[in-house]
């Protein structure tokens, strides 16, 4: 691991200050916030991230569970992932969002990750991971020897000719089916970022993966006001039943009067190379009958896009049968 | 230290002590040689509270480690996890190092009462805060409950897991888990065993559940 000075801010403002002397705040950061440490740690070990300073924000006064007035949750950028999972406002009005966490990972590391980590969390990518290999996301122009290398695990939506790798997150996933936004501090004053804004596609530019700039300090999440009598549903489909990634995931958070969908969100886990949030499906599902052949209409609408690699062309039906079997369940709840 | 001659060490040393004696050397003629050329003092000019305050040894930094009740006053490099913390500088060998990268849970020790993965935090990270391991939990004549089940119900096989498994399972009694073998085995998944004694493991837990 390479040596870096240890530092502990004593306020938003110094950790705001000392980060904003990085370079960058996306792959290879010189200065990097330290919550948990289950991501960073873990790819510090591996020569993938090697910052000069690491900012320990653990103290900081971030980790705090609020209603906000408008009947929506305030939720700290240090609440651990296993406080939020358990918070009885989050089982009771945001139930997505608790099943996502608790699908994730392991007892202990949700215990350690933070929420806003986990915004953060990095691909599990083979090639990422490994710095004998090329990879774009981590040098980048070097090549993405995944597009025709092991890609069983690796995205079918989003994906470009430079980076095919797999936002990992289940949490994110949720929040994106409810529409949180990311609240940043930053050197020029704060600002809201609607979740669908927060993740960047690949493109040309795959070690940009957030919009995040250097001394942005993600303070807090909140989530709207929760949606009466919606009906919500995480499904994760994996390789192993528990602490495994997602091979495909579906969020849904269905409003249903009188057989008929009057308000739909939807979004994708495990299949996306940003959380993925389908507008398509929502549509699909707006205004019909809620039944299997309009869940299958959604779970096409949202696949329609899927470019399969070499090996992960079964994610693409495996994909709409988790949103249609989604969807059936939270409807039938 | 003539650990290369075995006619230095004490009569009939066993294993454990043996590897507790080679192992503490070890550390510490690490930790003597070690003078990083690129370190730097973590004042660095910021706004901020420095944690490193002019250490004898250039890029060695201070602490006050609790780990078991006892305050541990100790110098490490930045870098140094708990769990390498807990066995190389502390000498505390009942938590063990398997993947060390947080996908095996054998590192697992308790952090202010809630279990957490050692190789995955870095010790700087933790003074102040409570560390348990597993020799906090009990002695070989006073068990804590769950090390008596695990023995009784013969919850290991080769027994290098055991360690974070009995962590796990102590951390687990206070956690929202519902009473079938199901929810205590989704709570424990993050513990892999090797050897594959997951159901000695699962009843170990229930007994104990079941006592309560």
């Amino acid at each position: 691991m390479h040596i870096f000075e240890f530092i502990r801010p004593r306020d938003p403002a110094a950790a705001i200050a000392a980060a904003a002397q990085s370079k960058t705040a996306q792959q290879g950061a010189d200065v990097r916030f330290m919550g948990g440490g289950t991501t960073l740690i873990d790819l510090m070990k591996l020569n993938v991230e090697a910052p000069d300073r690491v900012l320990d924000i653990n103290r900081l006064p971030l980790d705090k569970i609020e209603a906000t007035p408008d009947g929506g949750l305030k939720i700290g950028a240090t609440v651990r992932n296993s406080d939020l999972a358990h918070h009885p406002k989050v089982q009771k009005d945001y139930l997505v969002l608790s099943q996502a966490i608790l699908n994730g990972a392991s007892a202990q590391i949700r215990n350690m990750a933070t929420v806003s980590g986990n915004l953060l969390q990095r691909t599990r990518c083979v090639y990422f991971r490994d710095t004998a290999m090329s990879c774009n996301k981590r040098e980048p122009g070097s090549g993405c020897p995944a597009i025709t290398g092991h890609n069983r695990t690796l995205a079918i939506l989003g994906t470009s000719e430079h980076c095919i790798a797999t936002n990992p997150s289940d949490m994110c996933v949720a929040m994106a089916a409810l529409e949180a936004t990311i609240h940043v501090q930053g050197p020029k004053g704060s600002r809201a970022i609607p979740f669908s804004e927060f993740h960047l596609l690949p493109g040309n530019t795959p070690h940009r993966e957030t919009i995040l700039e250097p001394g942005d300090l993600i303070t807090h999440l909140t989530l709207p006001p929760p949606i009466s009598g919606s009906k919500q549903l995480y499904l994760k489909l994996r390789d192993r039943a528990s602490y495994e990634f997602a091979l495909a995931s579906a969020a849904v958070v269905l409003t249903i009067a009188g057989g008929n969908i009057t308000r739909a969100r939807v979004a994708l886990g495990g299949v996306g190379t940003k959380p993925w949030r389908s507008p398509d499906a929502e549509r699909a599902l707006t205004g019909k009958t809620a039944n299997d052949a309009t869940f299958r209409q959604a779970a096409e609408a949202a696949l329609r896009e899927a470019r399969p690699q070499s090996e992960n062309g079964f994610k693409i039906e495996l994909a709409k049968r988790c949103l249609a079997y989604a969807l059936r369940t939270a409807a039938t709840s | 230290m003539s650990d290369d001659d075995p006619e230095s060490l004490p009569p009939s040393p066993t294993r454990r002590k043996f590897l507790l004696t080679s192992g503490s050397s070890v550390a510490a003629s690490l930790v003597a040689a070690y003078v990083p050329a690129s370190a730097r003092n973590a004042a660095g000019g910021t706004d901020s509270a420095p944690i490193s305050a002019g250490p004898s040894i250039e890029g060695v930094v201070p602490i006050t480690l609790r780990i078991n009740g006892k305050d541990h006053q100790l110098k490490i490099d930045p870098r140094t996890t708990l769990l390498d913390c807990i066995r190389e500088t502390v000498a505390l060998t009942g938590t063990k190092k398997g993947c060390d990268h947080g996908q095996c849970g054998a590192c697992t020790v308790h952090v202010n009462g809630r279990r957490v993965l050692s190789c995955l935090n870095l010790a700087l990270m933790h003074d102040g805060d409570e560390i348990t391991t597993v020799e906090g939990l009990g002695t070989p004549d006073a068990m804590h409950p769950m090390q008596a089940s695990f023995l009784a119900c013969d919850a290991y096989q080769c027994g290098y897991c055991t360690s974070g498994q009995i962590m796990s399972a102590v951390a687990l009694l206070k956690e929202p888990c519902g009473p079938e073998d199901t929810s205590v085995k989704e709570l424990m998944s993050g513990n892999i065993c090797r050897c594959g004694a997951y159901a000695n493991i699962v009843e170990a837990i229930q007994q104990v559940r079941k006592k309560a």
